[in-house]
């Protein structure tokens, strides 16, 4: 039982980093319709800038405030600069310019930090939690900081007028452009903002999987199947199916025999494929019927 | 919730290229293919392999023009296909002493069942769910390759040797040689099968798919059937040239078939313009050529020339090779006339 426990609070560890990326993937889903396949990328790049700057003698919290202001204005550059133009193009084209930034990113930060795997430290220690052999606390803090990060979200959408007018220019874009929004930089905003929190999720992430320019693939794939999930149409479903994907791949690594280290993306892959075979609206996204 | 915000015209996911304008005229080709006979013959042994490869990259790149240009379903996970082909050859040539030549057609059956059965779930998917779908196939492939239980025939971590073949009936040409031309007659084998397919009942229909899959399916179109049908022979043709690649290059490891080569096939479809089968290798040369030649200036700048060049020409020549091949032929008859 201890065991079970063990597992079960490890996945919901893992599983908030997971619904953090899969929460910026839906925030760009919703806002463009595409699939943000440089996501993961976009998060390892601001981690290794966090990681610069503690490099240069900043503390922790500063560094990781400091980056996610950074990431938020990247991510609103990359977004005015790259995809704005591409907004009518056919989605093979928004494919290739995902890919496109994929590559320039990952190979950029191997140019700049090169490939070698570095340590990355972690502001809460990695003792037992509260004395309890169930959980470390970076386990804990992971949860923790992804806790207020999804609070502060909420209230900023329920709460606030430019909370409401994103909401509404990624639901009904006509009319919201009607009523005055400006629906363009909502976009931006929102680009802004998933960059932000993917920062959060690579920060919180590299201290488990170490620095390097290819951490956050696998990261990115359970993001993705997070995603999908949850439906990609449902920043709340985004973040059930980010705790649920860490807990099923905690609990199928123990339990499942043969399944390890080893099979963990094709584990990711598999769940992608059945949940949009089975539902592929997700658990709680919206069916889009299209027109004829 | 309205029912307005509900209801959503898609549009194509591809733009459709006519059919006309997918393959080269009969002059144009054969210049191609008397060029491409007699090159190896100036060359060094180096030089002949490089052209082998893209040859074989040109043939997967061709692969996915069928299915994206063709279908109008994207794939990102060509690699996974291109490994398993290479594999089928490997085991077959070093555990079963099967000659090489046998195994490519063994390669192009195993991958296109594959092709096919993935393309079963692949089916409900359209656009961005299909290309996540493959994404993580192409991800997944190199552990699903070292899998300890296939340890025995794949050889884990450490992959396989393929022994390179001489050239037969002593015939006086170096194994590089011999293998160009095995090579070439394979890729023009399966170009003249892809063009005609694509002329064919099964090539309308796979259009007719890319272009509006509902009034495809009122005309009576099998969309399931022909959409599962396109991916087959993609993966089919992709293992061919997996298979090519394993002899040419005398070994395959988990970690030679990674998302990095799928995106590399995707960028040559991309560049060399999509529906365009010529483009292929031209976008071959490009995925082959460029790394080079960045590598040449620092290491780890390849990914970011790839990513840069992508950018320019998704924003400059959408169309790829063919619209700067267009442009090429209307500036001649321009300078004809005056």
């Amino acid at each position: 039982m201890e065991l079970f426990t063990n597992q079960v609070l490890a996945g919901i560890a893992t599983g908030a980093i997971y619904a953090c990326m899969a929460l910026a993937v839906v925030m760009i889903y919703q806002a463009i319709d595409h699939l943000n396949f440089a996501q993961g990328e976009m998060a390892m790049f601001s981690t290794f800038i966090s990681w610069q700057l503690m490099q240069w003698g900043i503390p922790y919290w500063a560094a990781f405030i400091v980056t996610l202001a950074l990431s938020f204005v990247a991510g609103i550059a990359i977004e005015r600069i790259l995809f704005k133009p591409l907004a009518k193009a056919p989605v093979l084209t928004n494919v290739a310019g995902f890919i496109a930034l994929f590559a320039i990113i990952n190979s950029s930060a191997g140019l700049i930090w090169d490939f070698t795997i570095k340590q990355y430290p972690t502001p809460f220690g990695s003792a037992p939690f509260l004395g309890s052999q169930l959980i470390s606390t970076h386990q804990a803090g992971m949860i923790g900081v992804t806790v207020l990060l999804l609070l502060g979200l909420y209230f900023f959408f329920q709460y606030t007028r430019i909370g409401l007018a994103m909401r509404a220019a990624a639901s009904v874009p006509e009319s919201a452009r009607l009523v005055g929004i400006n629906t363009s930089w909502m976009i931006a905003l929102g680009w802004g903002m998933a960059t932000a929190i993917g920062a959060i999720a690579g920060m919180l992430i590299a201290p488990v999987v170490f620095l390097e320019p290819n951490m956050m693939g696998g990261v990115l794939i359970y993001g993705f199947a997070a995603a999908v999930l949850g439906g990609l149409t449902s920043p709340f479903g985004a973040v059930v199916g980010g705790f649920l994907v860490g807990i099923f791949e905690n609990l199928a690594g123990t339990y499942i025999p043969g399944v390890g280290n080893e099979l963990k993306l094709p584990i990711a892959l598999a769940l992608i494929i059945s949940v949009l075979v089975v539902k592929p609206a997700g658990l709680f996204g919206r069916h889009i019927v299209k027109r004829v | 919730m309205s029912a307005a915000e509900d209801v959503v015209t898609e549009a194509p996911a591809v733009e459709a290229v006519p059919k006309r304008a997918m393959t080269l005229g009969t002059g144009t080709s054969l210049v191609v293919l008397a060029a491409l006979l007699i090159a190896p013959v100036f060359v060094k042994n180096f030089i002949i392999f490089q052209m082998t490869m893209l040859l074989i990259y040109g043939l997967a790149v061709l692969a996915l023009n069928i299915l994206t240009g063709g279908s109008g379903q994207f794939s990102l996970g060509q690699s996974a296909f291109y490994a398993v082909g290479a594999y089928t050859t490997a085991v077959l040539m070093e555990h079963f002493n099967i000659n090489y030549a046998l195994t490519l057609p063994i390669a192009g059956v195993v991958c296109f069942g594959f092709g096919f059965l993935f393309g079963q779930p692949a089916l409900r998917l359209s656009g961005v769910y299909l290309a996540l779908a493959t994404f993580a196939l192409a991800t997944a492939m190199p552990q699903l390759l070292k899998l300890n239980f296939l340890e025995h025939w794949t050889g884990g971590v450490q992959g396989l040797v393929v022994t390179k073949p001489d050239a037969p009936f002593g015939l006086p040409m170096s194994q590089d040689m011999w293998l160009y031309y095995f090579t070439l007659v394979v890729v023009i084998a399966i170009y003249i099968f892809s063009v005609n397919l694509l002329r064919s009942r099964s090539g309308r229909a796979f259009m007719a798919i890319r272009d509006n899959e509902i009034a495809a399916s009122a005309m009576g179109v099998d969309v399931a059937l022909y959409k599962t049908l396109a991916f087959g022979v993609s993966a089919a043709i992709t293992g061919i040239a997996g298979s090519l690649g394993a002899i040419a290059v005398q070994f395959v490891a988990p970690d030679s078939y990674t998302i990095t080569l799928a995106i590399s096939l995707f960028l040559g479809m991309v560049v060399g313009g999509v529906g365009w089968l010529p483009g292929s290798i031209i976008g071959a040369a490009f995925i082959i050529f460029v790394p080079n030649m960045a590598e040449g200036i620092s290491k780890g700048l390849s990914g970011a020339v790839f990513g840069v060049l992508l950018f320019l020409v998704i924003y400059l020549v959408p169309h790829g090779a063919r619209q700067v091949a267009i442009l090429g032929q209307q500036l001649a008859g321009k300078l004809r006339k005056n």
